[in-house]
C-alpha cells in the first residue's frame, strides 16, 4: 500500500500545533495577560510573535487563545455530530413522515446563513459566555450532520447485509449501531474534520464581531479583530495569529483527506 | 479529491484575509495635487456632512462643531470655559435673578449686511422655544416669562423662576428677523459666513470682513467630508486636508512629517462608574479600594499611549473655573492600602465583580481591559461585560441595572451644574445611585447662591464629596487628538465640542 503523506503531514502538523495548545493550558512563555510598557515590539527572541497593543506577548495569547478556540470548536462540534448522527441514522434508517419533515426543517436552517443563526440563537441564550456560544453553533452544526448520516442510513437500509440482520432477528438498535454504523465512518469521519475547521472559523466570526469570548480572554478570532484596527503598526499581529489559525486547518484538512484515502483503499 | 481541501485552505487564507483587512477601499479620487502656497485657504476634513444649515434645526455635534464659525449669540463661550460677550456687549442680571437685560454692541452686522438689533434677538430667541417640529427648543427657554425690546439696543428677558445658569443657554444663535432661507443660506453674524454647500462633499465659508471683532486671517475654508475613516489619513497625506479633528492614537502615529498633533480634551468625565446602591459598592471602604487599585496614568499610558487628562472627580479641566487639581491625586496608587481596607470592609480575599461596557466604545473597552488587570493586584476579580450601546442605555443607564461601567460622561451645556447635578439623590440621571444628604444640601446651597464666586466654591464643595467618598473610580478626561500641518497656527481648545477657525493662520 502507498504510504499516506496526507495523513502523516496533517498528524505532525495538528499533532505539533496540539501540544503547543495543550501546553498553554498549564504554561505559557509569559503570562499572557501581563500588561507592559513594551507595546508593539516586533517579533524579537524574547518575544517570538512580537508585543499587541496593550505590551502583551502575542506567542503567550496565540498559545491561549488557540486552547479557547479549539476547546470551542471541538465542543461545538461533538453537539454537532451527536445530535446530527442521532437524527440522521433515525430518520435515514426508518425514512416516513418524520423524515421527510426534519428533513425538510434542516432544510430550512440550511437556508439561513449559519451565523445569522448561530447570531439569533445566542442573542435569544445571551452573549459573553463560552457556553452559550458553543450551544448556539453546536445547534447550527447539527443539520450537515444529519443530513450526511441519513444518506448512509437511507442507503443501507436497502442493502442486503442489512436485511439478513434483520431477519436473523436484530433489533432496530443494534442494526443501526452495531451494523451501520461502522460502515458510516468513513463519511463521518470527513464530515468531523471538515466540520470541526468551520467551527474554528465560526467561533473566529464570532467573536471577531464581538460576540464570541469577551476581553481580556483571548481566542484567535477575537485577537484577529484586535490586530486588525492595529494592523498599520503591528502587522505581526495579524499575521501571526492568522497564520496558525491557517496552518491548523491546513493541518486538520489534510488529516480528513489522508483519512479518505485509508478508508476508501480499505472499501 | 483535492477540491475540498483546496477550497478549505483557501477559504481559510480568504478568512483571516477578510477578517484583517474589513473595511478598507474606497477614498483615493477626492485627493487633488498639494498646493504648496496657500496663504489664506484652509482645507479642513470633517467625518460627516451637516445635517442642517438652520443653526436652531441641527442636532449632530459634528455640524456645530464647524457652524460654530458662522453663527453667536448674545453671549459665546471662550476657551477658558467663561460666557465671553458677543452680539451682547453687556448685560445685567436683577438681584432676584429674574430681569436679565443685555445691551446689544453696536455695529453688529448679519453678513447679509444688516444691523443687527434687538428684534432680531427676540424674534430668534421665540423661535427656539416656539415648540415648531423642526426646530430643536431650548428646554431652558420655557422659563421665559416675557422679551421686551425697550428700545433698537436693549433686549429684555423676563423668567418666570429665578435662575442662576440662565445666561450659559444665550450662546443659541441670533439670526437675522424673518428670513426664511436659513436652510439654504444661513446668515448669522459670526467671523465666517457661509458660502455654498455640496452634498456628502463640502462647505466652503468665507471670511466675514465686518466681523466686530476684526476679520479673520484666514480667506477661505472648505470643510472636505471625509466619511470613510481608512481613507483620513490618505487625504492629510496627500495634501487634500489641512487639518482633521478626533483621530485615532493610531492614526495620528501614521501621520508622518509635515504634520504635528494637537492634543485637546474630549471633555468629558471618564470613569469606572460604580453602582452605589448594590453589594459591595455600598461600602466606602471597598469603593476607596478601587480607588486605591486603580493606577490612571498606567491606564492612559497602556490603553491609550499616554494621551489624556487623569482626573480625579466629576469636572474636567477645561473647566478651568471650577476644575479642582488636588482632587487627582487624591487615591495614589496604593495596592497595599487597597488590600487593607477591602479587609477592613470584610472582603480579605477580594470579590468578584462585573464591568458593563458599551461594545461599540474601544476606547472604554481597553480601558476595561487594564482595569481587570489592576483589580486583579488586590484580589477582585472583574469581568467585562461586553453590551450592545442600546443595552447599555436601557439597562444599565436608565435601569440602573449593573455593578459597575466604564463611560464617559459629558456636560450639555457650559455649566458646572451640568455634570454635578447628576449625583444629587433625587436626580432623574444619578445613574450610580449616589445618596449623600452633604452633597444635595450643598447642591441646593449653590442654587439658592447669587454670588459667583461663592457659588464656585460650593461646586468644588461637591466635586470634593464626590472624590473623598469615592462616587466612582474617576480616570481620565480622553484626549482629542487634532492633525495640524505644519505652519498652521492658532489652534484653540475649548471645553465643548466646537472647532474654532477664527484664530488660525498660516505662518510663513
Amino acid at each position: 500500500m502507498k504510504r499516506n503523506y496526507y495523513l502523516l503531514a496533517g498528524l505532525a502538523i495538528t499533532g505539533l500545533l496540539s501540544a503547543a495548545t495543550l501546553l498553554g493550558f498549564f504554561w505559557t512563555p509569559c503570562d499572557s495577560a501581563a500588561m507592559t510598557a513594551d507595546k508593539f515590539l516586533a517579533p524579537c527572541p524574547a518575544h517570538l510573535f512580537g508585543t499587541d497593543n496593550f505590551g502583551r506577548d502575542i506567542f503567550s495569547r496565540v498559545m491561549e487563545g488557540a486552547g479557547t478556540s479549539f476547546l470551542i470548536a471541538l465542543c461545538t462540534v461533538a453537539i454537532g455530530a451527536a445530535g446530527g448522527v442521532l437524527l440522521g441514522a433515525v430518520t435515514g434508517y426508518f425514512g416516513g413522515l418524520a423524515d421527510e419533515i426534519l428533513i425538510r426543517v434542516g432544510d430550512a436552517l440550511t437556508a439561513f446563513p449559519s451565523i445569522l443563526l448561530a447570531l439569533v440563537v445566542i442573542s435569544l441564550l445571551g452573549p459573553g459566555k463560552p457556553v452559550n456560544l458553543i450551544l448556539s453553533l453546536g445547534l447550527v452544526f447539527i443539520p450537515s450532520f444529519a443530513r450526511v448520516t441519513r444518506a448512509a442510513y437511507a442507503e443501507a437500509r436497502e442493502v442486503n447485509y442489512v436485511k439478513s440482520v434483520r431477519l436473523m432477528g436484530a433489533s432496530h438498535a443494534r442494526v443501526m449501531l452495531v451494523h451501520i454504523l461502522p460502515n458510516t465512518l468513513p463519511v463521518l469521519l470527513s464530515a468531523l474534520t471538515i466540520g470541526f475547521n468551520n467551527a474554528v472559523l465560526a467561533e473566529a466570526s464570532m467573536s471577531y464581531l464581538g460576540i464570541g469570548v469577551t476581553p481580556p480572554d483571548a481566542s484567535l478570532g477575537y485577537m484577529l479583530s484586535e490586530a486588525q484596527s492595529v494592523f498599520g503598526r503591528a502587522p505581526w499581529y495579524a499575521l501571526t495569529t492568522g497564520g496558525v489559525m491557517i496552518l491548523f486547518l491546513f493541518g486538520v484538512g489534510l488529516i480528513g483527506e489522508g483519512l479518505r484515502f485509508r478508508e476508501g483503499d480499505a472499501l | 479529491m483535492k477540491k475540498p481541501f483546496l477550497a478549505l485552505v483557501l477559504g481559510a487564507a480568504l478568512l483571516c484575509g477578510l477578517l484583517t483587512a474589513c473595511g478598507s477601499g474606497g477614498g483615493g479620487s477626492d485627493a487633488p495635487a498639494p498646493e504648496p502656497a496657500r496663504a489664506d485657504t484652509l482645507y479642513v476634513g470633517i467625518a460627516q456632512d451637516l445635517d442642517s444649515l438652520d443653526p436652531h434645526k441641527m442636532v449632530a455635534a459634528g455640524t456645530k462643531e464647524i457652524m460654530f464659525n458662522v453663527f453667536e449669540g448674545l453671549v459665546k463661550p471662550a476657551p477658558s470655559g467663561d460666557l465671553i460677550p458677543a452680539v451682547a456687549e453687556s448685560w445685567t442680571i436683577s438681584d432676584d435673578r429674574l430681569t436679565y437685560t443685555f445691551n446689544l454692541r453696536p455695529g453688529v452686522k448679519f453678513h447679509n449686511g444688516a444691523i443687527v438689533t434687538a428684534s432680531d434677538v427676540a424674534y430668534s430667541l421665540q423661535r427656539l422655544s416656539s415648540g415648531d417640529a423642526d426646530i430643536v427648543s431650548v428646554d431652558a427657554f420655557s422659563n421665559i416669562a416675557a422679551i421686551e425690546t425697550p428700545d433698537e439696543m436693549t433686549v429684555v428677558i423676563q423668567l418666570a423662576e429665578p435662575s442662576n445658569e440662565f445666561l450659559s443657554y444665550l450662546t443659541a444663535a441670533v439670526v437675522p428677523a424673518d428670513y426664511d432661507e436659513l436652510d439654504t443660506m444661513p446668515v448669522g453674524t459670526g467671523p465666517f459666513r457661509f458660502v455654498s454647500r455640496t452634498a456628502q462633499e463640502s462647505v466652503v465659508l468665507e471670511r466675514f470682513d465686518d466681523y466686530w471683532a476684526g476679520p479673520a486671517a484666514l480667506k477661505t475654508v472648505t470643510c472636505r467630508v471625509i466619511e470613510n475613516s481608512d481613507s483620513i489619513l490618505m487625504s492629510l497625506q496627500s495634501g487634500a486636508v489641512d487639518l482633521f479633528a478626533h483621530l485615532t492614537i493610531t492614526q495620528a502615529q501614521q501621520l508622518g512629517d509635515d504634520f504635528r498633533v494637537e492634543q485637546g480634551a474630549m471633555n468629558l468625565v471618564q470613569a469606572l462608574y460604580l453602582n452605589n446602591a448594590v453589594e459591595p459598592f455600598n461600602d466606602v471602604r471597598v469603593r476607596q479600594a478601587l480607588c486605591y487599585a486603580v493606577d490612571k496614568q498606567a491606564v492612559i499610558d497602556l490603553a491609550f499611549d499616554g494621551f489624556g487628562f487623569p482626573i480625579g472627580s466629576s469636572m474636567y479641566p477645561a473647566f478651568s473655573k471650577y476644575f479642582d487639581d488636588s482632587l487627582t491625586d487624591y487615591y495614589p496608587h496604593d495596592t497595599e492600602r487597597a488590600k487593607q481596607l477591602l479587609a477592613d470592609a470584610g472582603y480579605p480575599d477580594g470579590f468578584s465583580m462585573t464591568i458593563t461596557v458599551p461594545s461599540n466604545y474601544q476606547p472604554h473597552l481597553d480601558t476595561a481591559q487594564v482595569l481587570v488587570e489592576q483589580f486583579k493586584e488586590i484580589g477582585v476579580n472583574a469581568e467585562i461585560l461586553p453590551v450592545e450601546w442600546e443595552t447599555w442605555l436601557n439597562d444599565t443607564y436608565l435601569g440602573r441595572n449593573f455593578e459597575t461601567t466604564v463611560i464617559g460622561v459629558d456636560a450639555s451645556t457650559m455649566t458646572a451644574r451640568a455634570l454635578l447635578e447628576r449625583f444629587t439623590s433625587t436626580a432623574g440621571n444619578n445613574f450610580i445611585n449616589y445618596n449623600h444628604e452633604d452633597y444635595d444640601n450643598l447642591f441646593a446651597q449653590a442654587q439658592s447662591c447669587t454670588d459667583d464666586a461663592e457659588q464656585t466654591a460650593l461646586y468644588r464643595d461637591m466635586e470634593r464629596n464626590l472624590t473623598e467618598n469615592a462616587a466612582n473610580v474617576y480616570i481620565q478626561d480622553m484626549a482629542d487628538l487634532l492633525a495640524v500641518r505644519d505652519g498652521l497656527t492658532g489652534v484653540q481648545f475649548y471645553p465643548i465640542y466646537v472647532l474654532d477657525l477664527y484664530g488660525l493662520s498660516w505662518q510663513s
